[in-house]
């Protein structure tokens, strides 16, 4: 009721009829810059320095797997279903559980683990963002609840910035219930704008580009 | 002025810390805003306010066309859209859902729309408790006050206050380094998101062509509002719409950057519908509840419609000299600055704080600075005008009127005006060559005085133009 109720004062207000169609919106704006790929993973990871992240561009899968042993020392870590973390040997790791399916059961590692491993299905250099569509491969809590996050992408992923994002995936819903666009490690500055790191979500991010 | 607006002015003015604590915290984003959207570090600035302005102008006055399109979008992938007029009808839903699945703690994240609404004091009236997790908004919670800043709600409050805040109600050792107090905030705040049943988040924006909700943070605490619990509700006003998933390319570069100065924020969560079947987490139910409360009669209104732009990113705040100095509390609702200064008369009705429009410079820093490139203002002359009318009508301020006729019909008499003069000169004779502070008694009404109490009044020169032109 309280539907017809809004939508006819909508109407009335717009002076508008029911059903009436509507002009062109203004047509989409999207630049996407030409940048060759070292820039764009050079560019990916000095902005995720700048914003107090950890970087490494690992010239083999080798190599990620090795860093991310380093960051883990031995602590417990529960890592994505993504299939690039599988073919890293990431997920064999010692102290490293993967292979979740069941909503509880993740969640309730991910409450205690030290440290929560995923890939990238996008990057996105100019801000150093990561793209993540849940689904299979990614669930949302992993680079969420543990106080540490290490993502490993793949170079051919990272793209020039947001409007390459939206060209590639004009429909995100379409794909998934939610894609999450991650800049830097969770951050706060609410008390007297003093920069806190790490309130809600990971304070400390590691990424690594593969490639 | 209403004697409290009055009040909080004044209390504000008088409060050397709050004062110094305003101006550091809007001084410091301005600057970062301002570093943000150089020519250098945003070529496209310019273009881009030009665009947002465009598709927000295009949306609402489509506005129609474009929730039926959310909803039908909502409703594909699974959601469904609850469509209420106002507080009660909000509360009404939110509770009767709790009830229904046995839901018994709410977690919310930083949501001006459920501010509004007084959201959390009517569920907690009907026992259902409901817990900020924006750090900003948790201490506020506490504190039982309301946010002093769209993004910076706690601006107002030091270390000190929150360690003793943090004693009193937690039960915690009192403790004022910033960086542990986010700790016990996080370690408190982490058991109620893993223990509640509902998340009640607002919205930046909503999609229609994805029948999305856009969520922009730093903190997390909206991922987890939106990842923990079983049902996730967001509470949006119908303003929030933008056509396409693609137009986020836009606003999401404006937002950050004219909130904070960031390029973009930590956490941009783009969430359409409830957890789909290969996905491993995330909620089951998921509900977006569309909210009028005053919005449509503002929209009936082509002159000030624009006010529905607003994107909440606090960038007019920030740089009104006016709020810089009486605060966000001094404001009689819970939008504040001068994008509080035109919709809570649109909301609201003008009557509810009068001189409200009036508490402006109109310097005009507000619209340079706004993103969406809303003409505040315009609207506040519109608005001022409003009351006018609206006292007119209501026959109040019969002295002012009288007043100005007086003032109309001296200017229109030339000798008239010149005796006036003479008169007014020697009632009010010039110290030396010093300003006037004061006028004697006979003149020192109450108007003059209040007028005077913020003003100097040049001396009246030994003789007049007229005067120096006849003998010339």
């Amino acid at each position: 009721m309280s539907r017809e109720h809004i939508l006819h004062t909508v109407r009335t207000a717009l002076k508008r009829g029911a059903g009436q169609g509507i002009a062109e919106p203004p047509p989409v704006r999207l630049r996407v810059p030409e940048v060759d790929p070292d820039t764009r993973v050079a560019r990916m990871l000095s902005r995720v320095e700048a914003l107090a992240g950890k970087t490494l561009r690992a010239p083999s899968m080798d190599e990620a797997r090795v860093y991310t042993a380093e960051v883990l020392g031995g602590r417990s870590a529960v890592a994505s279903n993504a299939p690039f973390l599988r073919e890293c040997g990431i997920g064999g790791l010692p102290g490293v559980e993967t292979g979740f399916t069941d909503s509880a059961a993740l969640r309730a590692r991910c409450a205690v683990v030290d440290v929560g491993i995923t890939s990238a299905d996008y990057a996105l250099a100019d801000t150093g963002t990561l793209v993540m569509l849940a689904g299979l491969a990614e669930a949302r809590l992993i680079s969420l609840l543990p106080p540490v996050h290490i993502a490993v992408v793949p170079a051919a992923r990272v793209l020039s910035g947001l409007d390459e994002l939206l060209t590639l995936v004009s429909h995100p819903a379409e794909q998934t219930s939610s894609m999450v666009m991650i800049t830097g490690p969770s951050r706060t500055a609410d008390i007297e704008q003093i920069l806190v790191r790490g309130v809600h979500g990971p304070g400390e991010i590691h990424v690594v580009v593969v490639g | 002025m209403s004697a409290t607006f009055d009040r909080k002015v004044h209390n504000t003015l008088a409060d050397a810390n709050l004062q110094l604590a305003i101006y550091r915290a809007t001084g410091r984003l301005i600057d970062h805003r301002k570093q943000a959207v150089t020519p250098e570090a945003l070529p496209e600035y310019q273009e881009l306010r030009a665009q947002a302005n465009a598709l927000k102008r295009h949306t609402i006055d489509h506005l129609d066309h474009y929730l039926e399109r959310f909803e039908a979008n909502v409703t594909a992938h699974g959601g469904k859209v609850v469509w209420c007029r106002n507080a009660t009808e909000v509360a009404d839903f939110v509770l009767g859902l709790a009830k229904e699945r046995q839901a018994r703690l709410i977690v919310k994240s930083k949501s001006m729309t459920t501010e509004e609404i007084d959201l959390n004091e009517r569920l907690e009236h009907h026992h259902l408790q409901s817990v900020e997790t924006d750090l900003g908004e948790y201490i506020l919670q506490l504190a039982h006050q309301r946010p002093y800043h769209i993004v910076a709600p706690a601006l107002h409050l030091t270390r000190y206050e929150v360690g003793d805040l943090f004693a009193r109600t937690l039960g915690v050792a009192n403790e004022t380094v910033v960086e542990k107090q986010t700790m016990i905030a996080r370690a408190v705040l982490r058991e109620k998101f893993l223990a509640a049943d509902v998340g009640i988040t607002g919205a930046n924006f909503l999609v229609a062509d994805s029948g999305a909700v856009v969520l922009v943070e730093n903190e997390g605490n909206a991922r987890l509002t939106t990842s923990a619990p079983r049902i996730h509700i967001a509470v949006a006003g119908i303003e929030k719409l933008i056509p396409r998933a693609q137009d986020l390319a836009v606003f999401l570069k404006l937002l950050g950057r004219s909130a904070t100065g960031q390029a973009m924020t930590v956490y941009t969560s783009f969430l359409s519908g409830p957890r789909r079947g290969d996905e491993i987490d995330g909620p089951e139910e998921f509900y977006v509840v569309l909210l009028d409360n005053g919005r449509t009669r503002l929209l009936a209104d082509s002159g000030k419609r624009e006010s529905l732009y607003c994107i909440r990113c606090g960038a007019c705040l920030n740089h009104c000299p006016v709020y810089r100095k009486i605060g966000g509390h001094s404001f009689p609702w819970v939008y504040s600055g001068p994008i509080g200064a035109i919709i809570t008369p649109q909301f609201m009705g003008v009557k509810f704080e009068p001189s409200l429009p009036f508490a402006s410079s109109l310097c005009g820093a507000c619209a340079e600075v706004c993103p969406v490139k809303i003409d505040i203002p315009k609207v506040l002359l519109d608005l001022r005008a409003e009351v006018k009318q609206d006292e007119r009508c209501s026959g109040v301020n019969r002295l002012e009127r009288l007043a100005f006729k007086v003032w109309a019909w001296v200017m229109c008499h030339p000798r008239v005006y010149e005796i006036a003069a003479v008169v007014a000169a020697g009632m009010a004779p010039a110290e030396g060559r010093a300003w006037l502070r004061k006028v004697p008694t006979p003149m020192n009404l109450p108007p003059v005085k209040a007028w005077l109490s913020q003003r100097d009044l040049p001396p009246a020169p030994a003789r007049s133009f007229r005067e120096m032109w006849r003998r010339r």
